[in-house]
């Protein structure tokens, strides 16, 4: 059983307060992501599980194991880093075999290991090779084997793609995801790419400023975001926000402001209720947008001047201003448009997100 | 590389580098001239008519010879040897220690501990050997080559740990974190790890205090005094130049074989010397 549970986790650097009342449960075999900007506390908590920094007040547990004291070599985790850290002036096998030699295995135990490891990330013709003599997927590949060959109960990693190129970062994210399936040992992943995040891990935890802002399934993430700043983390482009005013027209409610006037959904009438009178934020997703055509009722329809048109192929992002606000949408790749032309955009209006003006949570 | 005319390669590369070269290799090639010029050429006035410091037609052994039999210069080649090998291995030690503990350890002085070390190596040995020659002699360490031994760390301790803590800051820190992590406690972690990695920087520590200890001449000086203990630096010229005359063909030849050895050092370790101070570590 390879559960990690941080309760109440606090990290002080002098009078900085880096991480602020962590609680969570990583359950066995799960692939847990934390994501957010630098400098909000991830890179910290995941080193505190590391065992490098010790934490300023709450417990780590591991496996059922209070593992606050331990030093990292007892803790049984592999770190991956996010340059590799490679021993440069060993050879790729004794990279890999360092560790279970300070653990004093037998070299039978050691060669088996380490050639198990070698054949699953195919590079077992590397053996010989120094660091320096790889590219960066290979070294990428050699850090993975040296954690892999420990067989420990939680797998740590630190960015590890980050320092990839974008198509290899793509390849070896398939990697990961299909090592995993395959050894299914726990796993805590950082990142700041939210795309990353979507697609490795099981569960995503957000984090702002030491702050832990959601926790959740990544669709659950997009889906149904707490806060403003994980609608605007998570999705890519990021989520269009403006400032609307509610109004009540006859018991229905309206969103109104300088450049829509959208009618709210039943199913969402209820919570914005208290609202009337008052502005909340509005979210709506780039690809929750499109072109409206006749068949739309008025009340999810507004108008935009186009600024800037961005090509893709497989989609068009629209930059338009709607009103005196900008937004994002991606549209279908057919669409002929130039810049400055007027165009009527409609929404899907169940998936309006609106969130409270001052607090920024989810309404 | 100086693209352009012929001429502006010649005159703002080659010709300044030649000029350079000259210059430097100069008091090299001046030394072994002498070194084999016979007594008569080497004793001629300058503005006689045959004058002609600059090459001989009748070159000889005699001054080698002389050096070699007549004087004590292989103890002395020896003795410099021998104290300059094990005062640098101990300034290594020492730096190397030190060096890793003031680049890796965070602990309350630090900061003050280095600045501290490095300000001993800025007192200058013309004022240290007084109070150290006391201590030699209630030691009793006088004219053995311990009193070097033992005084040399003085300075070049400061210098390796100096040229050491810069070389550790410069390795990667989550090279040590991964060995830590893979099971290796702090020990083992510098011994496999760190120092392997920093060997060109051990390596070039070691050069320079090699050299320093093998030129040092105050100290022999002062705290050597019979013959056969004496350095290559203190007796080529206590014993060649006797009042106020130089035996200059065997001090020129003392001069150029005393150099030799560490000429030999640089030139087998030059390429760690010089990856060594421009501290190139890529993880």
């Amino acid at each position: 059983m390879a559960q990690v549970v941080l309760k109440q986790i606090n990290k002080f650097y002098d009078s900085v307060h880096a991480v602020k009342d962590v609680n969570l449960t990583i359950h066995d075999k799960e692939f847990m992501v934390f994501v957010g900007p630098s400098g909000c506390g991830k890179t910290t908590t995941l080193r505190m599980v590391a065992g490098l920094e010790a934490t300023s007040s709450g417990n780590i547990l591991i496996g059922e194991q209070i593992v606050n004291d331990l030093p990292p070599m007892d803790r049984d985790i592999a770190m991956v880093f996010q340059n590799y850290a490679l021993y440069p002036h060993m050879s790729v096998f004794d990279n890999m075999a360092f560790g279970l030699k300070m653990r004093k295995f037998d070299k039978a135990e050691i060669r088996q290991r380490v050639k198990q490891a070698a054949d699953i990330l195919g590079i077992e013709q590397l053996l010989d090779r120094k660091p320096r003599q790889l590219s960066g997927g290979q070294r990428q590949r050699v850090a993975l084997g040296r954690a892999i060959v420990r067989n420990p109960q939680v797998f740590l990693f630190d960015e590890p793609l980050s320092n990839l190129d974008a198509k290899l970062r793509v390849q070896m994210r398939v990697e990961l995801k299909k090592l995993h399936d395959r050894l299914g040992t726990t796993a805590i992943y950082v990142t700041h790419d939210q795309v990353e995040a979507m697609t490795l891990g099981d569960r995503v935890v957000v984090m702002r400023d030491g702050w832990v802002q959601q926790v959740g399934e990544p669709l659950e993430l997009y889906n149904s975001p707490a806060n403003k700043f994980v609608a605007g983390f998570i999705g890519s482009p990021a989520m269009n926000f403006c400032n609307v005013t509610v109004q009540d027209e006859a018991g229905e409610l309206w969103l109104q402001n300088s450049g829509m006037r959208l009618r709210v959904p039943d199913g969402s009438a209820a919570r914005l209720r208290s609202h009337v009178g008052r502005e909340v934020t509005l979210g709506m997703r780039p690809e929750d947008l499109r072109v409206a055509n006749s068949a739309d009722p008025a009340g999810c329809c507004f108008d935009a001047v186009v600024e800037v048109v961005e090509q893709l192929g497989s989609e068009i992002l629209l930059d338009v201003s709607v009103g005196n606000a900008t937004m994002v949408a991606a549209v279908d790749p057919s669409l002929r448009t130039k810049v400055d032309e007027k165009l009527r955009l409609a929404v899907n209006p169940d998936r309006l997100h609106f969130f409270d003006v001052e607090t920024e949570a989810a309404i | 590389m100086i693209e352009g005319a012929v001429w502006r390669r010649w005159v703002y590369f080659r010709l300044p580098l030649l000029l350079f070269i000259l210059v430097l290799l100069f008091p090299f090639y001046w030394m072994l001239i002498t070194s084999f010029r016979p007594d008569g050429e080497l004793y001629r006035p300058w503005n006689a008519v045959n004058y002609n410091p600059f090459w001989t037609w009748k070159p000889t052994l005699a001054h080698v010879r002389y050096l070699l039999q007549e004087t004590m210069f292989l103890k002395w080649l020896w003795n410099t040897m021998f104290i300059a090998i094990v005062s640098t291995v101990i300034s290594l030690i020492c730096g190397v220690f030190a060096g890793y503990a003031l680049a890796r350890l965070n602990f309350r002085f630090a900061g003050f501990l280095g600045t501290g070390i490095f300000i001993t190596y800025l007192v200058p040995q013309t004022l240290l050997f007084i109070p150290l020659s006391e201590i030699i002699r209630n030691y009793r360490l006088g004219d053995t080559p311990w009193s070097l031994i033992l005084t040399y760390p003085t300075f070049l301790i400061p210098f390796c740990t100096w040229l050491m803590m810069g070389y550790f800051k410069a390795i990667p820190k989550e090279l040590e974190e991964c060995a830590r992590i893979d099971g290796a406690s702090r020990w083992q972690a510098m011994l496999y790890i760190v120092v392997p990695v920093a060997v060109p920087g051990i390596l070039s520590a070691g050069i320079f205090a090699f050299t320093l200890s093998w030129n040092e001449f105050i100290y022999a000086l002062v705290f050597l005094s019979s013959p056969e203990q004496k350095t290559v630096p203190v007796g080529v010229v206590s014993e060649l130049i006797r009042g106020d005359v130089f035996f200059w063909g065997p001090l020129m030849a003392g001069a150029l074989l005393g150099s030799i050895p560490v000429a030999l050092v640089y030139s087998f370790f030059v390429e760690h010397y010089v990856s060594g101070l421009t501290g190139s570590v890529k993880g």
